[in-house]
């Protein structure tokens, strides 16, 4: 077991090492940088002798290796170097986002989960009755549906709805409170970016659990269960399910880095100071040392995640580790 | 016990020769989501294509004296903050979102096709280094590495083009790469290159045809997802620009003030983006069922 976790994580280290290099290379192979942007990016009149000096002080005259290696050592350090737009350590901007963000990611996962789970048990068992139709078709919408878009409606729907029944419209509150502080308002801010982020996420989850437990179902042991008389109830539960949930879970767990991907737009919807906003700030204000951070924060999320579903698959299939 | 069963019943096999009308008839009654998803397919490229002869009013002239007006018999669909006409902006908001639906899809999976076939074919430290690289870049979630994109390039049509192209590539790759894989293990393929045949017209003639089924079905189910991407793109301002008609801009802005003064103005563009990307799926996965009955899902 010890010898597959430590294949798996070396493994891991060339995929990391190659997005570095990616992303490193892609945001410089174009000219124009944040210097020229910041001064001359209004129109105005710029010195160039004062853009090289912004440049030298953000390393920008450096030789693309040097960059290159300050980048990658900067992960052994715990420095990963200063926005060029506002000054500030990046882990400080990072630090400030972090815990709204993961709060919208976990709420958004139980929702998708919480919305596939039940779905995708009555539509196996109602298999091509109307009702499977129907959770079919709500899960093919959920894929279908941008979830800014959900999100704009779901601003639109609340406003209406309390200027018709409580006579003033309502906001969700825009600042964060942390929930253990002030549970109430911390909910009554996020559950909406959760509920339109979440929705997409469970479609394909939603699938997975279908598909899964008709499958699980065919086998001999839930034909014995059934010839013996247990209950249907029992038969699903204790039964069927169990040995279906598995693939869901990975499912779910894979897609948790993806999430994060959803979140650059939920966020812009609602106007939350999350990761995803300050992604879609950075790329706006062409800030690569804050960019190129963030997508390796994304990165480093889809790597452990998956690096995670695999050890525990590992654990819990004896087979895959020998193979 | 007669003789036994030996020859095949050949009028069991032979497809009954049927007029045109009718099989599409039969198809449409076999698949009828996928045949609703062609029939939203159809009448956007079709709107698409006539959009200045369907479409009521010109997408780019701005009409101070009818901004924010509600639906009426003259604007049937509202005007936005502009006052432009919010139906023509959608329908030439098609002509965007297939351009780039479809640019991108046939881009990308061509482009994985190639590159997964040939990894296949010539195995060994190109396959390794090739599956490496598609390894990193399928690390990123689609919309992270667009974004990365544009922030090197630059928004408008062309680059959101590039920027969702990109990482369709490496999905296509791996998917036409191990179709490819088990073809490459026919002899047919050896008796190729026994015969002497360049790799080129191997991989072009004998293995490229043989992995059409995977291709197309990557290839339609791109052209949703990148509606959707060049959709989400457009609403961060990272997209295609103004004046542009395109279905993601016009979502632009704070959904407090749509619902104040015109709710109109985001719901029809989001229904547009949602049916289109609606039908694509519907239309891509009658595709996958019948190019691939071993995908069909129960």
């Amino acid at each position: 077991m010890y010898k597959y976790i430590i294949k798996r994580v070396l493994l891991a280290i060339p995929t990391l090492f190659g997005a570095a290099l990616l992303v490193f290379f892609l945001l410089r192979a174009i000219p124009g940088d944040v210097c020229e942007i910041r001064l001359a990016g209004t129109g105005l009149y710029a010195d160039p002798a004062e853009i090289e000096l912004c440049r030298d002080k953000l390393g920008l005259n450096d030789p693309m290796i040097v960059q290159f290696w300050d980048f990658v050592s900067g992960y052994f350090t715990w420095d990963l170097g200063d926005s060029m737009w506002t000054g500030k350590p990046i882990t400080f901007e990072i630090g400030l986002r972090f815990k709204l963000s993961l709060q919208i990611a976990i709420m958004a996962t139980l929702v998708a989960i919480a919305i596939a789970i039940p779905l995708g048990i009555i539509s196996a068992v109602k298999q091509d009755t109307w009702m499977d139709y129907a959770v079919r078709a709500f899960s093919i919408a959920g894929i279908a549906i941008p979830s800014f878009w959900l999100g704009i409606i779901i601003i639109l729907g609340l406003l209406i709805v309390t200027q018709h029944w409580f006579g003033a419209p309502w906001m969700p509150p825009i600042d964060y409170v942390s929930p253990f502080e002030d549970p109430l308002r911390n909910m009554s801010q996020l559950i909406w970016p959760a509920v339109a982020t979440g929705y997409r996420y469970s479609a394909v989850a939603t699938r997975m659990t279908r598909s899964a437990l008709l499958e699980v179902l065919r086998e001999d042991y839930v034909r014995t269960a059934r010839s013996k008389g247990l209950m249907e109830r029992v038969i699903i539960n204790r039964h069927a399910l169990k040995n279906a949930l598995l693939p869901v879970v990975t499912i779910i767990a894979i897609e948790f880095a993806f999430l994060i991907g959803g979140l650059v737009v939920t966020e812009q919807v609602f106007n939350l100071n999350g990761l995803g906003k300050l992604f879609v700030e950075s790329v706006g204000a062409q800030d690569f040392n804050l960019t190129q951070q963030l997508v390796m924060l994304v990165v480093l999320i889809f790597v452990i995640t998956n690096l995670v579903v695999d050890i525990l698959y590992a654990w819990l299939d004896p087979r895959i580790r020998y193979s | 016990m007669s003789t036994p069963q030996a020859t095949i019943e050949f009028e069991d096999i032979e497809l009954p020769k049927k007029p045109i009308p009718a099989r599409i008839w039969d198809l449409c009654k076999r698949q009828p989501l996928g045949a609703f998803g062609a029939v939203v397919v159809i009448a956007m490229i079709i709107m698409a294509v006539f959009a200045n002869v369907v479409s009521p009013y010109d997408p780019e002239r701005a009409d101070f004296a009818n901004m924010l007006t509600a639906p009426n018999i003259d604007y049937w669909l509202g005007t936005d903050a502009f006052g432009r006409d919010i139906l023509t902006r959608i329908i030439y908001g098609a002509r965007t979102a297939l351009f780039v639906g479809f640019a991108c899809a046939f881009v990308g999976a061509t482009g994985g096709l190639v590159l997964g076939v040939a990894s296949a074919y010539f195995g060994g430290i190109f396959d390794l280094i090739v599956q490496r690289i598609v390894d990193v870049v399928m690390a990123f979630p689609l919309i992270i590495l667009a974004l990365a994109v544009v922030a090197t390039l630059g928004t408008g049509t062309e680059n959101v083009i590039i920027a969702i192209t990109i990482p369709f590539i490496p999905q296509c790759a791996r998917v036409v790469r191990s179709n490819a894989l088990a073809i490459r293990e026919i002899p047919y393929v050896d008796a190729a290159r026994a015969l002497g045949f360049s790799d080129s017209r191997i991989i072009l003639r004998h293995m490229v045809p043989n992995v059409m089924a995977p291709y197309l079905i990557m290839l339609t189910a791109f052209v949703g997802q990148a509606i959707l991407l060049e959709a989400s793109l457009s609403y961060l301002g990272m997209g295609v620009q103004e004046p542009t008609p395109a279905w993601g801009l016009m979502l632009q802005g704070g959904a407090e003030e749509f619902a104040e003064s015109a709710p109109w103005v985001p719901i029809f563009p989001g229904l547009a983006i949602t049916l289109a990307v609606f039908g694509f799926n519907l239309f891509g996965d009658a595709v996958r069922d019948l190019l691939d009955p071993k995908l069909r899902t129960r």
